[in-house]
């Protein structure tokens, strides 16, 4: 490892190794460093081993083998001293929620033996620093997701501690919190701090010091980010102005020797080749140029997982294409408007979805966008305004519209201790199919999606990855015309994501309509349009490039998804102030 | 194609209990526990007690009685105390449960054909054992009291009983019990099972897949119903066996009164089983939700005291408890051949019950959905 002597180390892992029962250890001989000053970023998909691997530092837990020693502490040894001299965050539960702020603090202070003549000035100063001064007579579970892990991260900062455990802060936040919170936690490093940030958005590691990459309890890379993105320097490009089909091309591209991965980037194609003489291939025959672009933290990780998978669904390949007999959008949306009480959680939202069409509903938790996708799938009545599936109505023509669409929620919700053979077959009869069909359908995904190794095992000990092809399968056995797709994506590695978007995009090119919805601004590029939900309203809508041109500056020439949406919410929260 | 539908989410309700370790145990385990516990260890019967006798006569009468009260089978074990100090300390220490105090004229004035008292000192804490004593040691007495010579002289002149009991005759404790516990057994596991069902599927975020399939509510309704009814039915089929052939109860009425009766007690159990389920946001609601509607049905039921004896006001509560109409009927099967329209006039309200709380659910749900 290659870190300036500078620094102090405060942490050290060797051959640190956890299992849980039998199977995949959770963590796998993993060694590394934490230094102090520094953010460092443990990063991988769920069940990567990220929370397993900051509990072990906390020596609320200890390795099988190997050691974790913490500012010079051996967590088997001396837990208890090294639990007085770091902060910890957890995932959840870190608060009381039906305290208010104030007592929160004040309990975590108990807790901390801090005295009780420095409190009023440490409460004052982390308040000032938290931004919350103006709601400590809150109840902690009023707070919106970002104030919540503000607090957080104030409750852990009482007594200031020289290792400092996040664990997954960026969640259930919105990105202007979120990058506040980094700013905070940046502000601390400079006092000599170190700082363990763990997260499954793999943006958020290209902005840490330094990074742990985990990967299915396997630790895959240790370093600066810079040296990772290093990795697939001069072989990323964009590929732009293509005449044809964005998703058919990139399919194509996909099963191209020498291609190792693409995504779909608005109306651009992005590309990991694997040696830096390739734009010729890609320009091709496509009309298309490309261009040399930055590598991302995410293009290094599925390089180094070998690639992400082919273009091809079979899945895809055995839907027939759908037709429209008329011109009229597949999924509509006339002024829907949702309350609850006094407080309006969607407020007059409008839009029409085209028949192969990807939409997306984009915005922060609780911003309305799960509200929207409730009432479009006939989860919530709309307080006024109304909804169509294939032309049908959702309050009127249920059943109709039911059987139009596929429906994938967030966590892949299915029936834990049924089996896959069975949850297919529950699927299946649910949405009428029998006999032959049935059979058909079932043998059909189970081949597609590989699941004959597995049928007889019950889903939930399923790895994510599976569980969510399963979750595919579920949703698109009786073909529908629609597909609401809830978070679909979020916490999975990015081979799984890039084969979930591979089958999404074919299947929208047989004519299947997709609205899905997403806090995670990369997966928004996936779209062709896309509503930004802000506070019950839909504060812009247009294609991602549409997006990301309205805000254009001099400073910010070339913005990402997320300065867009940051723009776009300022710009939006001013108009509203003038307004009245 | 609603069949269709309909099945599999009655084969998928079916697996979801019976593939979960957690559901199979709740399936096995209390229906085993109750059967035992109720039927040999939580009597009401009154035996094996202790009881302790101070005796101050040193005459006949004051032995006989002694050694009549000896020889009585329900006690367990007779202490002689030497003083009224070791009697109260008995009772304080709950060694025994009644003590009786012989006086020192006793045999005097039953010689002399005097009136004399006997007195019985009764542990008040155990009301109920205390007053089945009582009776047994005032019968013990009585017995006596007939052959003293008063006693002989006025035989001719007093009414003599001769109890016999239908339907029981013996008054075999495990008659009375299992019949009650073959009605409970149905609404501890209809209740459990399908209040679990919906909490449970809200709990892992599959409800709201249930909910944008093509099932209609009423569907979702009924494919909820029939599985936990299909599992009390099994419940009851083996308690019913396990009624004849290890307990040897009478089967005097009709089996298929029994079985008809018990779906519409099944569909009123499961109806108020998805109530609850509907109302709770998590298993942990449903669970405590169903004990508390479960312990008060059990107790306002008629299963271990008869609904006559509450207070008046309390006794229309009892009317919507499904438990009171289906241990008549049980119990009606069992020890006399109950008549048709005597098991009607009981299904009756049962089906009333099911019906409301059935509707009930339905509202509910559809309400989530506002």
């Amino acid at each position: 490892m290659t870190h300036p002597s500078d620094k102090a180390e405060l942490v050290r892992l060797s051959g640190v190794t956890k299992r849980f029962g039998g199977g995949v250890p959770a963590l796998d001989a993993v060694s590394g460093a934490i230094l102090g000053g520094e953010i460092t970023g443990i990063v991988g998909p769920d069940g990567a081993g990220k929370t397993t691997l900051i509990r072990l530092m906390t020596g609320l837990m200890l390795p099988d083998s190997g050691t974790v020693d913490v500012l010079g502490f051996a967590t088997a040894k001396s837990p208890a001293a090294i639990q007085t001299a770091i902060g910890y965050m957890p995932q959840r539960f870190g608060l009381y929620e039906d305290l208010s702020v104030q007592e929160n603090l004040n309990l975590y202070a108990d807790l901390r033996g801090l005295p009780k003549d420095e409190r009023a000035a440490t409460f004052d100063e982390l308040l000032t620093f938290t931004d919350l001064k103006r709601f400590t007579d809150r109840l902690a579970g009023k707070l919106s997701g970002g104030m919540k892990q503000k607090l957080g991260l104030a409750c852990a900062l009482l007594k200031k501690p020289r290792l400092l455990l996040l664990d997954e802060p960026g969640v259930g936040v919105d990105p202007i919190s979120r990058r506040e919170l980094w700013k905070m936690v940046e502000n601390l490093t400079r006092e000599g701090i170190g700082v363990v940030w763990s997260t499954a958005y793999l943006d958020e590691a290209e902005a840490c010091d330094a990074v742990l990459l985990l990967n299915q309890g396997k630790l895959l890379f240790s370093g600066k980010p810079a040296e990772m993105t290093a990795r697939v320097e001069g072989r990323v490009f964009k590929v732009s102005g293509l005449s044809g089909r964005k998703r058919q091309i990139l399919a194509k591209l996909l099963d191209k020797e020498g291609i190792i991965d693409g995504v779909i980037q608005g109306e651009a194609i992005r590309v990991v080749t694997g040696n830096d003489a390739m734009p010729q291939v890609l320009s091709a025959g496509y009309g298309a140029a490309a261009s040399p672009a930055p590598p991302r933290f995410e293009d290094a990780f599925v390089d180094m997982l070998g690639g992400g998978p082919g273009g091809r669904s079979r899945l895809a390949e055995a839907q027939q294409i759908l037709t429209a007999k008329d011109n009229r959008p597949v999924i509509e949306a006339k002024g829907l408007t949702k309350t609850f009480g006094d407080f309006t959680a969607a407020d007059d939202i409008t839009f029409d979805i085209r028949r192969g069409e990807i939409f997306g509903l984009l915005g922060p938790n609780g911003a309305g966008k799960s509200t929207t996708f409730k009432m479009l799938c006939g989860l919530l009545k709309p307080t006024s305004g109304e909804g169509r599936v294939a032309g049908f109505d959702l309050r009127r023509d249920t059943a109709s519209a039911r059987n139009q669409l596929g429906y994938m929620a967030q966590k892949f919700s299915l029936y834990g201790d049924l089996s896959i053979g069975q949850n297919l077959d529950f699927f299946a009869g649910v949405y009428g199919l029998s006999g032959q069909r049935k059979r058909e359908r079932v043998a059909l995904v189970s081949e597609i999606f590989d699941f004959g190794r597995h049928a007889g095992q019950s889903s939930k000990d399923l790895p994510l990855g599976l569980k969510q092809r399963l979750a595919l399968a579920c949703a698109v056995m009786h073909e529908p015309q629609a597909l609401f797709l809830d978070e679909p994506t979020s916490g999975v590695d990015p081979i799984t994501r890039r084969e979930f978007w591979t089958h999404i995009n074919a299947l929208v090119e047989k004519g299947v309509t997709v609205l899905v919805t997403t806090h995670f601004m990369e997966e928004a590029e996936y779209c062709d349009r896309i509503s930004l939900i802000y506070r019950g309203r839909s504060i812009a809508l247009g294609s991602p490039d549409e997006l990301k041109a309205s805000v254009v500056t001099k400073d910010q020439p070339d913005p990402t998804m997320e300065d867009a949406f940051i723009a776009l919410v300022e710009r939006s929260e001013a108009g509203t102030k003038e307004a009245p | 194609m609603w069949w269709t539908r309909l099945r599999a989410l009655i084969v998928k309700e079916l697996l979801a209990v019976l593939r979960d370790p957690k559901g199979r145990a709740i399936l096995i385990g209390p229906p085993i526990l109750q059967l035992l516990i109720f039927s040999y260890a939580a009597t009401l019967e009154v035996r094996n007690v202790d009881v302790m006798i101070l005796n101050r006569d040193s005459g006949h009468w004051g032995q006989e009685l002694v050694e009549r009260i000896e020889g009585s089978p329900t006690f367990r074990r007779i202490e002689i105390a030497a003083n009224p100090q070791q009697v109260r300390q008995a009772i304080d220490n709950q060694a025994i449960i009644a003590a009786v105090e012989i006086s020192a004229d006793f045999s005097r004035r039953i010689e002399a054909g005097a009136a004399v008292d006997l007195q019985l000192i009764l542990d008040g804490r155990r009301s109920n054992a205390s007053q089945i004593v009582s009776g047994y040691l005032t019968q013990i007495a009585g017995g006596l009291a007939a052959e003293t010579p008063a006693g002989k002289r006025a035989a001719a002149r007093t009414v003599s009983t001769i109890p016999r009991n239908w339907f029981n005759p013996n008054l075999i404790y495990q008659w009375f019990m299992v019949p009650n516990l073959i009605a409970s057994i149905a609404l501890l596991i209809g209740l459990i099972v399908t209040a679990l069902s919906i909490a449970r599927e809200r709990e892992l975020g599959t409800f709201d897949q249930l909910m944008v399939s093509p099932l209609r509510v009423h569907e979702i309704l009924i494919g909820k119903l029939v599985p936990p009814m299909m599992i009390g039915l099994f419940h009851i089929t083996a308690y019913i066996l396990a009624a004849i052939f290890i307990f040897g109860l009478p089967l005097r009425g009709s089996l298929f009164l029994l079985y008809g009766s018990s779906i519409f007690y099944l569909a009123s159990v499961v109806g108020i089983g998805l109530f609850i389920s509907a109302l709770s946001m998590t298993q942990q609601q449903a669970i405590l939700g169903a004990f508390l509607f479960m312990v008060p049905a059990m107790l306002l039921s008629g299963f271990a005291t008869p609904i006559e004896n509450m207070p008046e006001w309390l006794q229309p509560v009892t009317l919507v408890n499904p438990l009171r109409y289906f241990l008549i009927i049980v119990k009606g099967v069992f020890l006399k051949d109950i008549s048709l329209t005597e098991v009607v006039n009981q299904t009756i309200p049962l089906c009333l019950i099911a019906m409301v709380t059935l509707s009930a659910a339905g509202w509910l749900f559809r309400r989530r959905l506002e």
